[in-house]
């Protein structure tokens, strides 16, 4: 490897001998496609094609004039195929693993997004998939694990662990090391070992590219603030990535859980339970005991449950280059049902940690200001759980009558 | 080479009595510690030659069902880094064999190297496997370990160039670990000429002992590799023989594989 991948303190790859080589292929492939021009032409003709790219930035006038402060832009990743930014990611590793020559692709997934969208690109690009989801997320995100089926993928249940996301991510590695001669493994976020971190946010960047030109093509100005929410951190990297040097706030909004304090969440940037530390190929800050062993970590939603964050996003915090806030699952129900009702948008769980840290701000800032939020995915994959946080008794009923339609 | 010479020394001690040593693998703590020294003192009984003492870790990497599951089940029945330090610690005063340490990198990184180096010294660890730790991001780990004359135990697999053989190679001391195949720990292994060609390859690499290990499980196993190898290294069958049939069935199982 010739680039160890260290973004300050945190990076690096922490690699298992069986896989060294693996990384150094897969770090010339992305090499060669970074200097190759060409490549980047191939990959947003086939987002434009296939994913609906440029993705549009709305204008939320309702919710701007109900905070009275900055005008609110939505960066509209949901309506990406398959419904989130995922596919950004997705779409350009399936590229690479074609001029790698591997046939099988396998990805971990929390939400079940990043899940689906490897699950379309193998069937679009003709690769076997098998995608490794905690039995917990299986659970709340069914929805998608149907669709995954559907497209022809493997859905292996994770038993291990605290069953959720990074234990999806070590499934998904003891894989890898058996079968890395056929197998690339589509790694979901801009975390795990070099050249992942870099890669992911690379191909994520074309969200930030966008905002960037279509706020300044709209408003003719940059925004004030940019806020994304932060799981392992690739939408946030990817809106980021465009105004990284620009005179522009950078806000990434963690999952609270139940709160910072209540050692029920998953901030890692924002909150006093994390410390530097080394699991899953990479360096960065994780909710760990004292002896480095992995906390348990709340979240409302799938995908922001995660014990540790991109390196790049750890390093941009403690250089102060971004901030980091949380917000709670209340707040972030609310957000989304006022995001539902004054704009008939659906937000993600995870998209909706954004709004809320948003909204706790924006009425502060001036009507000079612009801000964007990023939508990084849709939420009508989140029936089940909104219904439940919504305590909505026609839902129930819905559900108590279709149970007793397949009890016959 | 002046340092550490005192583990090959052994080794290549051991080798003239024996055409090939045996090395085996616990979690401390799984399924309890007084359960760990049992089998430890069965082992060494039987005639185990060297040990590794996992410590367990939440995110085992590298390691199949079988150890995943023992270090979870360690952890959550309390094996703490300091328990494992103070069994450590008696098991090297109790028995006459070499141990070394096996975890993964962020117990020793959450330790201190240098603190976790210095404590190997001093309770009589010989050195330690470290899976996700390659030289490249450990330069403070081996510097910590040769200060002290402790052996790093380097890795070298099937996928490996022979370039990369003799980088590994610059690095190591003690003995060198051959993983037998790609994969994790607990898997089947087909003991073939592959592997045969393989270990010819790691041989040309280094003039350190060579250990082979994932998938040996049973006595063909340790004879094919007599004349290919000098240790032969069982891990998750051990863990297995105890959960079937107890620690004390742990030196009738070795026995059975010499």
């Amino acid at each position: 490897m010739k680039n160890r991948g260290y973004y300050g303190n945190y990076g690096g790859a922490f690699l298992p001998e069986i896989l060294v080589a693996t990384f150094d292929e897969l770090e010339d492939a992305f090499e060669n496609a970074k200097s190759d021009p060409s490549f980047w032409r191939t990959y947003e003709t086939l987002m434009a094609s296939y994913s609906c790219r440029p993705t549009p930035l709305t204008f939320a006038e309702n919710l701007t004039r109900k905070f009275g402060g900055a005008k609110i832009y939505i960066k509209r990743e949901d309506l990406n195929h398959t419904g989130a930014h995922k596919a950004n990611n997705v779409m350009g590793q399936g590229l690479l693993v074609k001029k790698m020559g591997k046939k099988r692709v396998i990805a971990e997934t929390g939400a079940g997004q990043h899940g689906v969208a490897t699950a379309t690109m193998a069937a679009k690009f003709g690769f076997e998939c098998t995608i490794y989801m905690g039995e917990v997320d299986v659970m709340r995100q069914r929805p998608n694990v149907f669709w995954m089926e559907q497209l022809g993928a493997t859905v292996v249940p994770v038993t291990d662990g605290t069953r959720i996301l990074k234990d999806a991510i070590n499934e998904a590695f003891r894989d890898w090391v058996t079968n890395m001669d056929t197998t690339h493994y589509v790694l979901g976020t801009a975390c795990g070992p070099h050249p992942f971190p870099e890669m992911v946010s690379w191909f994520q960047s074309i969200i930030g590219k966008e905002a960037r030109k279509q706020i300044l093509e709209i408003e003719g100005k940059l925004p004030s603030r940019v806020y994304a929410c932060v799981g392992g951190g690739s939408n946030a990297m990817g809106l980021f990535s465009g105004f990284r040097d620009d005179p522009v706030e950078l806000v990434g909004v963690e999952a609270g859980g139940h709160g910072v304090n209540s050692g029920m969440h998953a901030s890692r940037l924002c909150s006093k339970d994390a410390s530097p530390g080394i699991a899953q190929g990479y360096k960065t800050y994780f909710l760990q005991d004292g002896d480095g062993q992995m906390k348990e970590t709340h979240s409302i939603s799938a995908g922001l449950d995660y014990v540790g964050v991109s390196p790049i996003l750890s390093d941009m915090h403690e250089k102060g280059l971004a901030r980091f806030e949380s917000a709670t699952d209340d707040e972030v129900v609310d957000a989304l049902r006022l995001t539902m009702t004054h704009e008939g948008i659906i937000p993600a769980l995870e998209s909706a940690h954004a709004f809320a840290g948003a909204f706790r701000e924006v009425s502060s800032l001036s009507k000079d200001d612009i801000i964007i939020i990023n939508q990084s995915g849709r939420g009508d994959k989140d029936i089940f759980t909104v219904a439940d946080a919504f305590d909505d008794p026609k839902w129930k009923q819905f559900i108590i009558g279709k149970a007793k339609s397949y009890n016959g | 080479m002046a340092e550490s010479l005192k583990l090959q020394l052994y080794i290549k001690e051991r080798l003239k009595k024996r055409e090939i040593l045996l090395m085996t693998h616990i979690v401390m703590g799984y399924p309890s510690f007084d359960a760990s020294y049992e089998i430890v003192e069965q082992m060494v009984e039987a005639g185990v030659d060297l040990m590794e003492l996992q410590i367990p870790f939440s995110e085992p990497m590298a390691d199949g069902p079988v150890i995943l599951k023992a270090n979870q089940k360690a952890i959550d029945n309390g094996s703490t880094v300091e328990k494992c330090l103070e069994f450590a610690e008696k098991v090297a005063s109790d028995f006459p064999i070499p141990f070394l340490f096996m975890s993964y990198a962020n117990i020793l990184y959450r330790y201190g190297m240098e603190k976790f180096a210095a404590k190997m010294a001093e309770i009589n660890l010989q050195g330690s496997i470290v899976p996700d730790l390659p030289p490249e991001e450990g330069q403070d780990y081996i510097e910590a370990m040769k200060k002290r004359q402790l052996d790093p135990i380097y890795i070298f697999s099937p996928t490996t160039s022979d370039e990369r053989l003799g980088y590994l190679a610059s690095f190591a001391s003690g003995f060198v670990y051959c993983l037998a195949r790609k994969g994790v720990t607990g898997k089947d292994t087909s003991f073939s000429d592959d592997l045969a060609l393989y270990l010819s390859r790691c041989r040309k690499a280094t003039d350190l002992p060579l250990a082979v290990g994932f998938g040996v499980k049973e006595k063909a196993d340790v004879d094919y590799l007599k004349g290919k190898a000098d240790i032969a290294v069982i891990g998750s069958q051990t863990i297995r023989v105890v959960e079937e049939s107890g620690s004390r069935a742990a030196g009738d199982f070795i026995r059975s594989v010499l």
